[in-house]
């Protein structure tokens, strides 16, 4: 059987569920942080299967791209916040950090 | 059956295997090595998918950039030695059902629906020609402001990160 457009989108809906469950049931802030690094993965490999099989074209990539971009920034600063979090709380367990300041 | 179906299933096979031991393993090291395979397959992925520039890319950035600073952010922030690396996890069977509905319902809307697709998709041909055009031409205001986004956000974690001596 020939691989469509199907099963790229159908492994990234696996994915992107799985991402959505470690970011609204994990506790580790770094635990949410690999979800959403998940969830970013997903909606790439969409958009290189619409590259290929749709009418998107290089557009796709270049999307792909500004997509990588960003969840590098995100990540730097996430990681920022979470070491800043340990700092004041010395804890990275969300529930626990529930306040602006000690 | 051709061999590029092999290939990916083999692929999706690693990917799928191993996002779920990064959702539901407890030790959070163990989550960091599984999503290694994760992004891995993934660029396996973009290669199968002609973005050859693209999953060198994903290899660089997700693999050898963001993986390496997020178990730099596991082992700053976990006492080895004193607290074990385990975690848990909170509302597991409501948030189970949650997302795999959404998964479920995700997969109906793949399926039903008549996607435009293009006949026969061109065999190979090399892309990183055709992105740096595009990055330069119709792409070039994103393209700018991607640069001020990531000389923002290095400021910002700079000056998040360090330690304030009172």
């Amino acid at each position: 059987m020939e691989i469509g457009l199907n099963h790229y989108l159908v492994l990234g809906a696996i994915l992107f569920g799985l991402g959505l469950y470690a970011m609204i049931s994990r506790r580790n802030a770094v635990l949410v942080l690999m979800g959403i690094e998940l969830i970013l993965n997903a909606a790439n490999i969409n958009f290189i299967a619409f590259s290929k099989y749709g009418n998107l074209g290089v557009d796709g990539q270049v999307i792909a791209i500004f997509v990588m971009i960003l969840a590098v920034a995100e990540a730097a600063i996430a990681l920022g916040i979470i070491l800043n979090l340990y700092n004041n709380f010395a804890t990275v367990d969300i529930d626990e950090a529930n306040s602006m300041k000690e | 059956m051709p061999y590029t179906t092999i290939v990916f299933y083999v692929f999706a096979l690693i990917i799928v295997v191993s996002a779920f031991m990064v959702v539901f393993t407890k030790n959070v090291i163990h989550s960091a090595f599984a999503l290694f395979f994760t992004l891995f397959s993934v660029s396996g992925l973009y290669v199968l998918l002609n973005a050859d520039f693209l999953a060198i890319t994903q290899i660089m950035i997700y693999v050898g950039g963001i993986l390496i600073l997020l178990i730099f952010g596991v082992m700053l922030t976990t006492k080895i030695t004193d607290i074990n690396l385990r975690t848990k996890n909170l509302n597991a069977v409501s948030s189970i059902l949650f997302s795999s509905g959404i998964i479920g319902i995700m997969i109906f809307i793949i399926l039903t629906t008549k996607w435009n697709v293009k006949q026969n998709p061109e065999i190979h041909q090399e892309t990183v020609s055709k992105i740096g055009t595009a990055l330069l031409s119709d792409y070039l205001l994103p393209f700018e402001i991607a640069s001020i986004v990531l000389l923002v956000a290095l400021i910002g974690s700079a000056m998040y990160s360090r330690r304030i001596k009172d």
